[in-house]
């Protein structure tokens, strides 16, 4: 309860900017139900005014006509700005709560992102924002006009007739309890029915998936047959589903008839024995038409009520996340770092009590280019996350320039660094937008020859519209291997002082490969360099070889002196060649 | 959407059924206003209270009636519209998986499987709502109408001039705000694609230190869709007080008209009080009847996405396996001897493929045979058409140009089972199913007669020859370990060696390995090879891959260049010749250079 009241507080926090329309809101939807509730009364007015021929007293009537328009047109407005302060605070409040979010995500630390799925993440920002909006802000409206509607009808229904208000009051639990007699009946229906169609979902997701392994293998015919058993099964569960939901309204419906009766009965007793007139009966006739309404619907408002407030948990969870080391304010700004880079005494693991990296010891000359080799797993792409400083050490310190990077901008270090990575990312845009990404202000002449040195001009000479044609986030309609080139170009054109290739070739044949290895060769003259791969044919140049393996460097040394010291490296290298017969 | 309604067939009665109860339910809820009128009129004017009683009576009965109509009525949709969808998903899901390769490539089965799950279920939807209310909403506004003009002409003008412009307002602002919801989805899908970029790129934005323009761009997009929601708000908001002011100004209009008519002794006080209670019935049921129509709009655009699916052609034509299909096991009969004369197993010829909506040719001009127990060797860079060549052997796709055939036969002329039962694929990706590792092994197979024991050994075969028999036997549970969906619960390479196990376990005549070692240490895959060479019925394996060193004991290698065959023959035949060979051999093994010059 007091996550959830903690909860409210952040809310109220967000709807608070916006304080003044919310007091509007408020203050409309009482008029506008007062206002509404009073239109009854006028009718039953005027409907004794109307007796019989020549008992029609027109005077009254037209003074009590005159009233109700004026009625009318006040109700008609305030509902409307009622309507105006509740989109400009659901609307606003979650454009706020986006944008805080959205905000957050751009200091998380990595540590962070990776560990959740971005789809949960965007789930966040999206779905949960805006079913909080309609479950909150909307939600609280339609709770709250609902309210003031049973209580104003109360109210006028008590102060015309007690007796008859007395048989409305006593009948309504009945609606009620049906109502929520059948939610909870069919709750347990919805959930098999859910279960069901998860369990559909995936069985499609996983033969439609792999559809050529099931034509492969002719395997459609079983296939079907176990999604018609499924299918069966959810049919069966859809329809009680369907079904026991849907008698909400018509028994709902029948409960509010029987209300009506009764007033009816009541009322026109009254009548007769003359306490109250047919005006009256008029009136408690309209009341007892839409006195049972709002209850139906406080019903559905409060599931999700709770519905929302779990969703805005969620997004606070969010929005208060640790983020990463602020840094400090005199951070040093490196400029154009020569490419000393020193790792003393790094430890490091993602989860605390599974160690990766121990006191790891690496001190890199500037121009130096140094290799990773090792088993999948070993920590190679930890160290560029340790480099890159996605990631902070645990223990020790890494340096650039001499400086430790914890105390320089990320900016400035990250600028110092051009990285290739395995798994390609292109931006949403045009092929230009993405190769310029690190040198915004590049001349037409210098992105074609980095898109020449990276072997990437001719293919995208090729696509529709050139360097203009616009790519969606996956690149599709880009083979991977035309990816990966399209980031090496963005690398080419930058050119920062040093280098990060984790993989950076893995999807480009080997010949193509040959050719940017040459183009990487020039690049990396002078700079420090640092590249993972599998092949080990393309590091065999490398001033330095680290060989990992379980975080540790095992073997460090050239091509040449590793191969003679016939270890792990060696092994590595020797079992590319095991002939083939 | 037309077709679809098809799969209502077996539901006629339902069908019917369902809005003619609604219409019931509706008519006994017409009635009310009029007994109100009686009881106004004739119980209370005259004193008669048992009057009274009986008519309230009469109410309640009428609610029970209604009641039970409105009941029977759901279950008569709820029947037909859960029905309906059971047979759409039906039909839909083995209509997908008729569908070739190229089909599902254009689709997309992200497409496809939303078209099988939200999409029926929005027809579903579509349906049920349609059988309820489509009848009972203009049943209850004309109704009511009616009604009125049996009270009096006079007074149901005003419904006559009150129906046409409550609906064009209710109708009008939906008209208008339709497409600007679509504008605000739009808006959605921008913010939601600025955020999953902004996560699945994070460590490229964080490495070009691009936080402050992405903040920049969000917020531009952000803002946009505020100001769009903002203002399909502002019209939305109109229609709540419109139509309060155009009911209650009819209500003005009738009590006015009322009065007049009540003076001159045409009306009593009881049919004004009727006519207002139509009055009122009349608002609820139009707003209804807008929001039916905003999901009947929704139900008919999914109802058409599907039916475009149902309406793709189902790939390729197929020979039947009726007398056809006896034809061809006749004419492979007569082949027979050739066959054991040691006859082509795979035959390509002059074979070119462009796939739909290509501009260039995938592959030119490709022209080899494959005899009995050789191996074939495919080898090039990425996108040169290696596994477009293999997929064409179990007519995966249709070769555009040239003819391939398999023991001498067309493959166009098989019925697909009987071609495919031939064939064991490993597809480039490892995929497993969710169920047991022998149930995965045995998917591809119906051993109809065998007995146990000897569907036991050819499991174990399999198992052996594609190295995971160590493996799966390690498990505590061996080949009835749960694989679980996806096979995540295996690694990278005892997947890949199960679905090499799956299609030995078929005993193929053609057996392909679409780079399908990859995830294969040298070592294991070298046994691997040697294992199926040693079979006792080896079949003609095609090994597509990018390691020169798989290949080097293949009986016939195909260097593919750009979908051009730079190359046939065995490695040393190649590595004099091919120049793309010698390229990507060098590539691989940079120190081999030195020793085969000097040879």
């Amino acid at each position: 309860m007091s996550t959830k009241t903690k909860t409210m507080k952040k809310v109220m926090h967000y709807i608070g900017k916006y304080w003044f329309f919310l007091i509007c809101s408020i203050l409309c939807a009482a008029v506008t139900v007062t206002l509404t509730l009073y239109i009854p009364i006028l009718t039953g007015d005027v409907i004794d005014c109307i007796l019989e021929p020549g008992k029609v007293y027109f005077d009254v009537i037209f003074s009590i006509l005159k009233k109700m328009g004026v009625v009318i047109l006040l109700t008609a407005l305030s509902q409307w700005v009622m309507s105006v302060c509740n989109n400009r605070i659901a609307y606003h409040v979650v454009q706020d709560i986006r944008r805080d979010a959205f905000d957050k995500i751009q200091i998380l630390p990595l540590k962070y992102l990776d560990a959740h799925p971005y789809g949960e993440v965007v789930s966040r920002v999206i779905a949960d924002v805006d079913q909080f909006s309609d479950g909150l802000i909307m939600g609280f409206t339609q709770l709250f006009t609902g309210v003031i509607t049973i209580f104003g009808t109360l109210l006028f229904m008590f102060r015309e007739n007690v007796g008859i208000t007395l048989v409305v009051v006593c009948i309504t639990p009945a609606s009620l309890f049906v109502a929520s007699f059948i939610a909870r009946k069919t709750y347990r229906m919805f959930k098999v029915q859910t279960e069901t169609r998860g369990e559909q979902t995936a069985f499609i997701d996983e033969m439609i998936g792999n559809q050529k392994v099931v034509q492969a293998f002719c395997y459609e015919e079983k296939a079907l047959q176990r999604f018609d058993e499924i299918n069966e099964r959810l049919a069966d569960s859809s329809l009680k589903a369907i079904f026991f939901s849907s008698l909400t309204n018509p028994s709902t419906r029948f409960v509010n008839s029987l209300v009506y009766t009764g007033v009816c009965i009541i009322g026109a007793l009254s009548v007769i024995s003359g306490k109250i007139t047919v005006g009256t009966l008029t009136c408690f006739l309209s009341y007892a038409n839409q006195y049972t309404k709002p209850f139906n619907e406080i019903s559905g408002v409060f599931t999700e009520f709770q519905n929302a407030l779990a969703c805005a948990a969620r997004i606070f969870a969010l929005i208060e996340e640790e983020p990463q080391t602020a840094e400090p304010q005199d951070a040093f700004v490196l400029k154009h770092a020569e490419g000393r880079v020193s790792l003393t005494d790094v430890s490091f693991s993602y989860v605390p009590d599974r160690k990766l990296i121990e006191n790891l010891n690496l001190h890199v000359k500037s121009g130096q280019r140094v290799a990773i080799v090792g088993p999948t797993g070993c920590g190679k792409t930890t160290i560029i996350n340790l480099l890159m400083r996605f990631y902070d050490v645990d223990a020790g310190s890494i340096e650039v320039d001499g400086v430790d990077i914890r105390n320089m901008t990320r900016k400035s270090l990250r600028e110092n660094y051009g990285m290739v990575l395995q798994e390609t990312w292109l931006k949403a845009g045009t092929v230009r937008e993405n190769i310029v990404m690190g040198k915004p202000d590049a001349t037409e002449e210098e992105m074609i020859a980095a898109a020449k040195a990276a072997h990437s001009h001719s293919f995208i000479k090729r696509l529709p519209n050139g360097y203009d044609t616009v790519l969606s986030e996956d690149g599709e309609g880009l083979s991977q291997g035309q990816k990966q080139l399209l980031c090496i170009t963005r690398i080419m054109l930058c050119l920062p002082p040093m280098l990060i290739l984790d993989e950076a070739t893995s999807s480009i044949d080997t010949r193509t490969e040959i050719r940017i290895q040459k183009a990487f060769g020039k690049m990396m003259q002078g700079r420090t360099s640092f590249i993972i791969a599998h092949r080990l044919s393309t590091i065999v140049d490398a001033d330095v070889i680290l060989v990992m393996k379980d975080g540790h460097i095992i073997e460090q040394g050239n091509h040449k002196e590793l191969l003679a010291k016939k270890g792990f490296y060696a092994e590595l290298y020797n079992s590319q060649f095991v002939p083939g017969e | 959407m037309k077709k679809l309604l098809v799969y209502l067939k077996d539901y006629k009665k339902e069908t019917v059924l369902a809005p003619l109860f609604k219409m019931l339910e509706a008519s006994f809820e017409l009635l009310i206003p009029i007994v109100v009128k009686r009881i106004v009129d004739i119980g209370i004017a005259g004193g008669d209270r048992g009057y009274v009683g009986r008519m309230c009576l009469i109410m309640i009965l009428l609610g029970i009636v209604g009641l039970l109509c409105s009941v029977t009525a759901q279950y008569f949709s709820a029947k037909a519209a859960v029905g309906f969808a059971t047979k759409l998903r039906h039909s839909l899901f083995g209509h997908v998986q008729q569908f070739s390769f190229s089909q599902v490539d254009k689709c997309g089965n992200a497409t496809l499987i939303t078209r099988m799950t939200s999409d029926v279920n929005q027809v579903q939807n579509g349906v049920n709502m349609v059988l309820r209310l489509f009848l009972r909403s203009p049943f209850i506004v004309f109704g009511a109408m009616v009604m009125a003009f049996t009270i009096d002409v006079k007074a149901a003008l005003v419904f006559v001039v009150v129906i046409p412009v409550l609906s064009l307002v209710v109708f009008g602002i939906m008209l208008v705000t339709i497409p600007l919801y679509k504008k605000v989805q739009s808006g959605l899908d921008k913010v939601l694609g600025i955020t999953r970029g902004n996560l699945t790129g994070v460590r490229v934005l964080r490495a070009f230190h691009k936080e402050e323009e992405e903040i920049a761009e969000f917020r531009e997009g952000n803002e946009n869709l505020t100001a769009i929601q903002m203002f399909v708000g502002r019209i939305s908001a109109v229609m709540n007080p419109v139509t309060y002011i155009v009911i209650n100004g009819g209500l003005i209009a009738l009590l006015w008209i009322g009065a007049l008519r009540v003076d001159s002794g045409i009306l009593t006080q009881g049919a004004v009080l009727a006519l207002v209670n139509y009055m009122s019935q009349i608002l609820v049921e139009l707003v209804k009847l807008a929001n039916l129509i905003i999901t009947v709009n929704k139900a008919i655009a999914c109802g058409n996405r599907i039916e475009a699916v149902l309406e793709m052609d189902a790939g390729m034509d197929e020979k039947e396996a009726g007398p056809e299909g006896k034809e061809a096991g006749k004419s492979e009969e007569s082949e027979k001897p050739e066959k054991e004369a040691d006859g082509p197993v795979v035959e390509f010829a002059h074979v070119s493929l462009t796939y739909p909506g290509a501009g260039a040719e995938s592959l030119t001009d490709v022209h080899f045979k494959a005899m009995k127990g050789q191996t074939v060797g495919i080898i090039g860079g990425t996108g040169s058409g290696k596994s477009s060549l293999v997929n064409l052997i179990p007519r995966f796709y249709e070769a555009t140009k040239g003819s391939v055939k398999v023991d001498g036969i067309l493959v166009e002329d098989y019925p697909i089972k009987e071609l495919r039962d031939k064939i064991g694929v490993v597809p480039q990706k490892a995929v497993l199913f969710k169920g047991t590792i022998r149930e995965n092994l045995l998917m591809g197979k119906d051993f109809k007669d065998a007995d146990e024991k000897a569907i036991e050994q050819k499991i174990r075969k399999a198992l052996e020859i594609s190295q995971s028999a160590e493996f799966v036997d390690s498990k505590p549970e061996g080949i009835e370990t749960r694989i679980s969906q996806g096979g995540k619960n295996l690694s990278g390479g005892q997947r890949q060696r199960l679905t090499i196990a799956r299609a030995l376990v078929r005993e193929p005549e053609i057996l392909i390995l679409d780079d399908s070692a990859s995830a294969l240490d040298y070592a294991t895959d070298l046994k691997l090879r040697k294992a199926i060479h040693g079979m006792e019925n080896p079949p003609v394996v095609f090994i597509v891959s990018q390691r020169a060193s798989s290949l080097l004991g293949a009986g016939l290698i195909i260097v593919l260049d750009d979908g051009n065959v730079a190359g046939m023959g065995t490695h040393e035949e190649l590595l004099a010749t091919c120049e793309v060979y010698q390229e990507i051999y060098y590539s691989q093994y940079p120190d081999k250079r030195g020793e085969v010059q000097a040879r």
